[in-house]
């Protein structure tokens, strides 16, 4: 028999005056994974955190947490910790009160306390800031501070809403991995937020994407790379994005509407002998590659990947070859045919 | 040093002293020279007819220290500030609380709350002389529903200075509102999350969080609150003038009494100066011993 997942939420629906929030949001999150909530900003994934934290009341629907219906359970009734996009640090306490802030409020001993304090401390590598006030400390340790104050609440669940969208790239890259290694050594399931598809898919186990109130695909970050479920999803994940090419643009995919390829998949041919003629329209220099931009009438998001540095001038016309075993198919509405019987 | 860059400088300074002086003549003349002036008058005797001014140094003052309508005026002021400071300021804060809250015609409270402020001091005062007024005033119609005695509030000293008090708690509470309203408004929402989510109840949040927060404000109207408690005269001259037997008597009144009625000017002036002096000494130790302990943002 299998376990009742630890997160369950089960059709929630919330609506504001009106207009959509999120609808038809279905979920299960087992104990001890990382969950991202991915989509561009206005899809709902903020919505549906802040309905899991109970921090909005859903219109409708169910949400279990370790096994407890907490759809109507205020935020404090929950057993979870939550990291807000602003830090939501009190400006007034020292890092050390802001940590210890709920611990206070829940009376817990003294000693215990400063334990508790001390390891968070060491664990997010605060030692020694513990007297400062917030607005004495950068960017990354102030969100520091807030991963602290998430960890010493203990408990087993954490919401994060998009934690590193106020740092700087470099910083988040660091960030990202303390944070990756901080769920795994404390065994904790935490649901992070974020519209940075690269964040989603280096850290979670399982990323779910949404936009305009739906989710569109649930899955291990493969899955979403690999077997996109429709061409929003195809576009949205990786760097660059699936390539999509109109399927009467290809010989043997006339019967197909709309064809799904990954730029590591095409490859440069001899002039005449390629799949797909294109015109260059810019060369991006990475260090170990480059993406160049390709335009063709019948397609969008074309790139082809060259290793090293590569130089075409814009305009002249090249040819390509996709590796066919690897097209993705889409029927009119964009959604993903599988395999036809017949191949 | 280069000729130009000197003289780059020189110019800066000139453009600098211009905008200071509107300001600064301004200042000297209703400000600065009276305040010289006063305290050069309150060191002379008053002259009469048969003994011309003559320099006094303290004696003006010594006079004021046996003087014992003014202890009177001043224990009146104490008590005056002592009750109308916290208890404004205790009632703008609630009120604030309250109107910030998400309630139903929030504009509507707001406003209400707010419109004693607009009033003119002089009209507030005739409109409180009717609610006051034995027999035909409306706290003494409503007690009459109740069989209670008509009671002229103003006319006995036993409730004359509670009366002047309850009129300027009414007047400043929504006007120290305002400030504690938009104080409120600059907290941020994620904050009561934050609290929220630890299990904080209401109460702790205002207290560990809000209420720290609002000290910059809390600091800003006391010392308000404070130099509005020795300002008030209009209410005195409407309502009681000093009356019954010096009870309701606050200092501005009584400078303003010796300076015009007794015709008094050394004393009055010796008055003023020493509020003046308190009045200073209270707002440094306010702003730079508060100072210390308040967050600033």
């Amino acid at each position: 028999m299998r376990a009742q997942p630890f997160v369950v939420l089960d059709g929630i629906a919330k609506r504001w005056n009106g207009a959509l929030g999120v609808q038809d949001i279905s979920l299960t999150i087992e104990e001890g994974s990382f969950v991202a909530l991915l989509g561009p900003s206005g899809c709902g994934k903020s919505t549906t955190l802040r309905l899991l934290a109970g921090l909005e009341t859903p219109d409708e629907g169910q949400i279990i947490i370790d096994g407890a219906d907490v759809t109507h359970r205020p935020a404090s009734g929950r057993n979870l910790s939550m990291v807000f996009q602003s830090y939501a640090l009190f400006p007034h306490l020292s890092v050390a009160e802001n940590v210890m802030f709920g611990m206070k409020v829940r009376r817990v001993p003294k000693a215990e306390r400063l334990e508790k304090l001390r390891r968070a401390m060491e664990i997010t590598g605060l030692l020694g800031f513990e007297d400062r006030k917030p607005n004495e400390l950068s960017g990354g340790q102030r969100q520091r501070v807030a991963l602290a104050r998430a960890i010493v609440a203990g408990q087993r669940l954490c919401l994060m809403d998009e934690p590193l969208s106020n740092l700087d790239a470099k910083l988040r890259h660091a960030v990202r991995k303390d944070i990756k290694n901080l769920q795994k050594d404390l065994g904790i399931t935490v649901v992070y937020v974020t519209h940075d598809q690269t964040e989603a898919m280096s850290m979670a186990d399982k990323v779910v994407l949404m936009r305009d109130g739906e989710i569109q695909q649930v899955g291990t970050p493969e899955q979403l790379y690999n077997q996109p479920e429709n061409t929003f999803v195809a576009e949205f994940v990786g760097a660059p994005p699936m390539a999509l090419i109109e399927g009467h643009a290809l010989s043997g995919f006339s019967d197909v509407p709309t064809i799904g390829v990954r730029a590591e998949n095409i490859a440069l041919a001899e002039a005449g002998q390629g799949d797909l003629q294109c015109q260059v329209s810019d060369c991006e220099f990475l260090g170990a590659e480059t993406f160049i931009g390709l335009e063709h009438p019948q397609a969008q998001g074309l790139t082809l990947k060259v290793a090293g540095l590569k130089n075409i001038p814009a305009g002249q016309v090249i040819d390509i070859t996709l590796a066919r075993e690897t097209l993705l198919s889409f029927d009119k509405e964009g959604r993903k045919i599988s395999a036809s019987p017949q191949k | 040093m280069n000729k130009h860059a000197s003289q780059e400088r020189r110019r800066r300074a000139i453009y600098g002293y211009l905008l200071l002086t509107p300001a600064a003549v301004l200042l000297s003349l209703f400000a600065f020279y009276p305040s010289v002036a006063t305290l050069w008058s309150s060191t002379f005797s008053r002259g009469t007819r048969r003994n011309p001014t003559e320099f006094v140094s303290g004696g003006n003052y010594s006079d004021l220290f046996n003087d014992p309508t003014f202890w009177l005026v001043v224990k009146n002021n104490l008590f005056y500030a002592g009750i109308t400071i916290p208890l404004s300021m205790f009632i703008a804060l609630s009120m604030a609380l309250w109107a910030n809250s998400k309630i139903s015609a929030k504009g509507f409270v707001r406003t209400a709350y707010f419109t004693p402020t607009v009033l003119p001091m002089i009209a507030a005062a005739n409109l409180w002389l009717f609610f006051y007024t034995p027999g035909l005033g409306v706290l003494d119609q409503i007690g009459a529903l109740f069989g209670l005695p008509s009671v002229n509030w103003l006319g006995q000293p036993e409730t004359a200075l509670w009366a002047i008090i309850i009129v300027t708690v009414w007047k400043e509470s929504g006007f120290f509102m305002i400030f504690y309203l938009a104080a409120l408004q600059t907290i941020p929402a994620d904050l009561k999350e934050a609290a929220d989510l630890e299990g904080a109840s209401r109460w702790t949040y205002t207290r560990r969080i809000v209420l720290p927060l609002l000290m910059p404000t809390t600091l800003f109207i006391g010392v308000n609150a404070m130099i509005n408690s020795v300002k008030l005269i209009d209410h005195l001259f409407i309502l009681t003038k000093g009356g019954p037997s010096d009870s309701t008597k606050l200092i501005l009144y009584y400078i303003w009494e010796m300076a015009f009625a007794y015709f008094d000017a050394p004393h009055a002036a010796a008055m003023t100066i020493m509020v003046l002096l308190v009045l200073g000494i209270i707002a440094a130790v306010q702003f730079f011993y508060m100072d210390k302990r308040t967050h600033y943002q």
